[in-house]
């Protein structure tokens, strides 16, 4: 089951400092797990935290990774989508024992130019999966927020994505779809969308 | 992509005052209240939305907003858009009652699905109470959704949850459902029948369903067939792991005789199982199909790459069963050896291999079935072929982190093969750094730990060599033109790489298997080689690693208890030696700051000493080289500061026997030698550069020295008494503070002092090693605090004799 999928960016944001990596959408599957000693508010706070620590390193996975294997990156256009995914870089990392997620969390990443969608992952989850499903995420993301012009449809339009999720990853599960169920959700997005 | 227009949406967003925001909010009140719905309501909400999640402090919205978004969710007649988002506002708004939500279970599977992601966000311990009765009648909807929400079922729950599962894994709908498009204007009767499902390959099915099967369109139970599948293993994991069976006699499920069933190879019997059972059976035979249906090769990429999550996953759930009731261990077997058979050398399924693996790990040996082959396999052909693969190699190393205490008892060459699983993190460092942190204890073994060390030190020459390797896989040498766009630099390092005659040194560093050695004679060429590399991200990435991994190695070489004396002392031998050599040749630069750097060598120095005290007189000759030659001091003055101390320390009979009164004399006058040269008072004496901590642990090990072959004090008196002069010496004045200066003259007197009476003065700065021991201060009859009774009584007579 994954906990939680992030979009945000990794390239530098003017107010934000060096490292630090603005969360555009967030969203949180499944009950929380949290202490009953914190009121909703607090809890509501530290899930914010714990996503900008996750985002954070997500950042940092996806710098070290770029200037690791040296690539100059492409700038791809509106339309050029396909392009843009086939050369975006991948990888993931563990949360470790740190609080933040159920211990031992897999964080799976997928850099497009300046943003990377992140998913956290339970342990034991199928890993194989997990990417396929993101990369399929990623692909609608980037075709239905129009996210490779400039712009910020990406903000208001952000019910497109909990209807994609809702579809794709129902409350954060991953699903098994052979490119015919495929076929049947995007048709159900698509029509989601034009209206 | 990320533009100055989302910035300043997301700041307006936050800034915005709370009157304004109530005015707003008043506004989409009243829009909701007509009839249809515009796309002015629609741009509010989604405006609102953005408000309320923007910020980290929740926003608290007016109630009667709130009250009427709840109403909103729960109808079935609203559009979908307008449900999604306000789901979205309620699940980011200041949390309000949400238990009015859970009141009624709405019928709409849509609906509930937006409900309930509002609740889960909200609540963490589901109170539910529903009725078994309930439980049916929703299920067929709300599968997915249900299994989040009940978090804890009762046993009646799980086994009404369980047959419900098994009908729609086992016996879903074996033809294709009604497509909305069937034919056109021209389509006949015949047209309109439904088509039977076919595999991916094209071929018709001629088993049950799986989601390996492919068909225009799907009826609402092979819907649910794709998602029980989904979340069977989680399922399993939950409620069949309690080890308990369901003996009930009459929890007997019978199935229901409208279903169609297929032909298959399970036993009849199979249908008396108590539910739970029952649904492990069949979750069972789905994984053998879906194995099986893996073989088949498919016509699209999307379906290839299910193919090999379905491996994955059905291995993986065979392994819960197989946990669950051995029993099923000798069925699952034969599957999965044939799997094995079939996936091994094919690198596009390297990452299947991994849970099979696992499977052998925990079954094996229940099952008497040799493994080595695929252990073989894995160790020693994975990693040198596929290093680069970044989701290989993170779950290859988390499959040897999960399992690293199985896998040094019971696989002879997992430890071997630590120059292979070193080739992760080569290619790798900066993402597998932290799993290798935790990793590299298992690695250790007392046989092949000086060659790991030596491996450790090598790291970036591997990770370039490693990058050579693949380059030159890609280029063919006739191709100069693209070997020549790489950069000068790196074209030599190919040619380098091509050349027959550095076709071992390149073997050696790519070794798959330790124990040919600890290191060859000719690594410095190697380094040579490569030099030019050494401004290659990758190669910089791994040196930054290093340290840290030098540190665990260190750590765990002497923290742990060697068992075996001799191979103990082995290895603080030759790492002291390493340590001791920092004209190391790396080709990082960065590398070679590190290593001198005082922290890390110091801390593992010390540790060594104390664990080994004879080291010292074992590495004699070159401590002894180290030590007398001052150009060491200006270029690693802490590391010789140190080396100074632990010679003062360690170097005595207590400690070895072998250590005589020549060897303490030698060291005793290469450091005077040396303190001698450092502080002559001259003319054209420049300030010392050095700092005054290192005068006064000479002065202090010479002292010590001296107290063991007391025909030295003479010549430390002396030694010391000219101390005063070089700390008075102008240079010296503008140099060192005050409180410094100080602190060499009183400390050359009270050695001055302590050493007029020697044998105090042994007790003082040589004790034995129970000198550690707290008994040996607090009890008045030990020697200690006697001497220092005496020492006090006597400098107190003696004060007015005092040289000034």
């Amino acid at each position: 089951m994954v906990s939680c999928f992030l979009i945000h960016t990794v390239c530098p944001v003017s107010a934000l400092s060096a490292a630090e990596s603005r969360i555009l959408y967030a969203r949180v599957f499944g009950p929380e797990t949290g202490d009953a000693d914190f009121t909703p508010e607090q809890r509501r706070l530290m899930q914010k935290e714990k996503l900008h620590v996750v985002a954070r390193q997500a950042r940092s996975a996806v710098a070290l990774s770029r200037e690791a294997s040296g690539g100059l990156c492409v700038e791809a256009v509106l339309g050029e989508e396909a392009a843009a995914l086939g050369e975006a870089d991948s990888g993931m990392f563990s949360l470790g024992n740190a609080e933040l997620f159920p211990h031992r969390s897999v964080v799976l990443w997928l850099g497009v130019q300046s943003l990377a969608f992140s998913l956290v992952c339970r342990p034991h989850e199928n890993l194989l999966l997990a990417e396929g499903v993101l990369r399929n995420i990623a692909r609608h993301c980037l075709e239905e927020l129009r996210l490779l012009g400039p712009g910020a449809e990406m903000l208001l339009k952000s019910d497109r994505v909990d209807a994609l999720l809702h579809r794709l990853l129902p409350h954060g599960q991953l699903l098994f779809l052979n490119h015919r169920f495929a076929f049947a959700l995007d048709k159900e997005i698509a029509s989601y969308v034009s209206k | 992509m990320y533009a100055a227009a989302t910035e300043s949406l997301i700041k307006q967003a936050r800034e915005i005052k709370e009157e304004e925001l109530q005015r707003f909010c008043g506004r989409i009140f009243k829009l909701l209240h007509t009839k249809d719905v515009s796309g002015d309501t629609v741009d509010s909400l989604q405006r609102l939305n953005l408000i309320v999640s923007a910020t980290k402090y929740a926003r608290e919205l007016p109630s009667d907003l709130v009250m009427k978004l709840q109403t909103l969710l729960r109808s079935s007649s609203c559009p979908e858009q307008l449900q999604v988002l306000t789901s979205s506002i309620i699940r980011e708004s200041f949390p309000s009652s949400v238990h009015s939500l859970c009141s009624d279970l709405s019928h709409d599977s849509r609906t509930f699905s937006h409900v309930a992601s509002v609740v889960l966000a909200q609540v963490s311990h589901m109170l539910f109470t529903i009725s078994l009765y309930s439980v049916h009648k929703h299920l067929s909807n709300h599968l997915i959704t249900f299994t989040r929400i009940l978090c804890s079922l009762n046993p009646d729950q799980v086994n009404l949850v369980s047959r419900k599962l098994v009908d729609w894994l086992r016996y879903a709908s074996m033809q294709q459902g009604a497509s909305m498009s069937s034919g056109g204007f021209f389509s006949g009767p015949r047209t309109r029948q439904p088509a039977p499902l076919t595999e991916v390959d094209g071929v018709v099915t001629g088993d049950f369903f799986t989601v390996l099967c492919l068909g225009q369109s799907y009826t609402e139970d092979q819907w649910m067939n794709m998602y029980t599948f989904s979340m069977i293993k989680s399922w399993l994991l939950t409620y069949d792991t309690d080890g308990t069976t369901n003996t009930e006699s009459d929890d007997r499920s019978e199935v229901d005789s409208s279903v169609m069933s297929m032909v298959s190879a399970t036993s009849s019997s199979s249908r008396l199982l108590p539910p739970k059972e029952r649904l492990r059976e069949k979750a069972f035979e789905y994984c053998q199909r879906l194995i099986e249906q893996s073989d088949r090769k498919a016509l699209k990429k999307t379906d290839t790459e299910l193919q090999k999550a379905c491996i994955v996953e059905s291995v993986s759930i065979m392994d819960i069963i197989c946990g669950e009731d051995p029993s099923y261990v000798y069925r699952a077997f034969p599957c999965i050896k044939a799997l094995y058979g079939r996936l091994n050398g094919d690198l596009a399924y390297a990452r299947a291999l991994l849970p099979i693996a696992q499977f052998y790990l925990n079954h094996s040996e229940i099952a008497a079935v040799d493994s080595e082959a695929v252990f073989c396999q894995l160790f020693s052909h994975c990693p040198a072929e596929q290093f680069n693969e970044p989701m290989l190699a993170f779950e290859f190393v988390q499959f040897c982190l999960l399992n690293a205490s199985v896998l040094q008892d019971r696989v002879a060459n997992y430890r071997q093969s630590f120059p292979n699983i070193l080739k992760f993190l080569a290619g790798n460092s900066s993402g597998l750094i932290a799993e290798f942190v935790e990793l590299l204890p298992s690695l250790i073994a007392s046989d092949t730990a000086i060659e790991l060390l030596h491996t450790i030190l090598d790291l970036p020459c591997l990770a370039a060599a490693l990058d050579l390797q693949q380059r030159s896989a890609c280029y063919q040498a006739s191709d100069r033109s693209a070997w020549d766009q790489q950069g000068a630099k790196v074209a030599a390092c190919l040619d380098a790489f091509r050349q027959p005659s550095y076709r071992g040194l390149f073997l050696y560093i790519l070794r798959p298997e330790a124990g040919t050695g600890d290191t060859i004679d000719r690594l410095k060429m190697l380094h040579e080689i490569l030099a030019d590399m050494a401004e290659s991200p990758r190669v910089v990435q791994c040196a930054q690693v290093v340290p840290v991994l030098l540190h665990v190695y260190f750590n765990t070489v002497t923290q742990v208890r060697v068992t075996n004396e001799r191979s103990g002392h082995l290895i603080a031998h030759t790492s002291t030696k390493k340590l001791m050599y920092t004209h190391i040749c790396h080709i990082s630069q960065g590398l070679n700051c590190v290593i001198s750097s005082s922290v890390f060598i110091v801390t593992h120095l010390q540790a060594l000493c104390k664990l080994h005290p004879p080291l010292i007189v074992d590495q004699s000759r070159e401590i002894l080289e180290f030590a007398s030659s001052p150009a060491n001091i200006y270029s690693k003055e802490d590391f010789y500061t140190h080396v100074v101390w632990v010679i003062g320390e360690y170097l005595s009979v207590s400690y070895d026997p072998r250590c005589t009164v020549e060897l303490i004399t030698s060291f005793f006058e290469s450091l005077e030698a040396v303190l001698f040269e450092i502080t002559q008072v001259r003319q054209s004496a420049s300030p010392p550069s050095f700092s005054p901590r290192l005068i006064t642990v000479l002065m202090t090990t010479l002292a010590k020295l001296a107290t063991r072959s007391q025909d030295l004090i003479p010549r430390v008196s002396l030694c010391l008494s000219k101390m005063r002069t070089f700390a008075r010496s102008a240079p010296v004045m503008t140099c060192y503070s005050e409180e410094d200066t100080e602190e060499i003259i009183t400390r050359a007197h009270e050695l001055i002092n302590l050493l007029k009476l020697p044998n105090v003065a042994q007790f003082v700065l040589a004790p034995s090693a129970g000198g550690d021991g707290p008994r040996w201060h607090r009890d008045t009859n030990a020697s200690l605090p006697q001497g220092m009774r005496a020492v006090s009584g006597l400098l107190h007579r003696h004060s007015s004799s005092l040289p000034t």
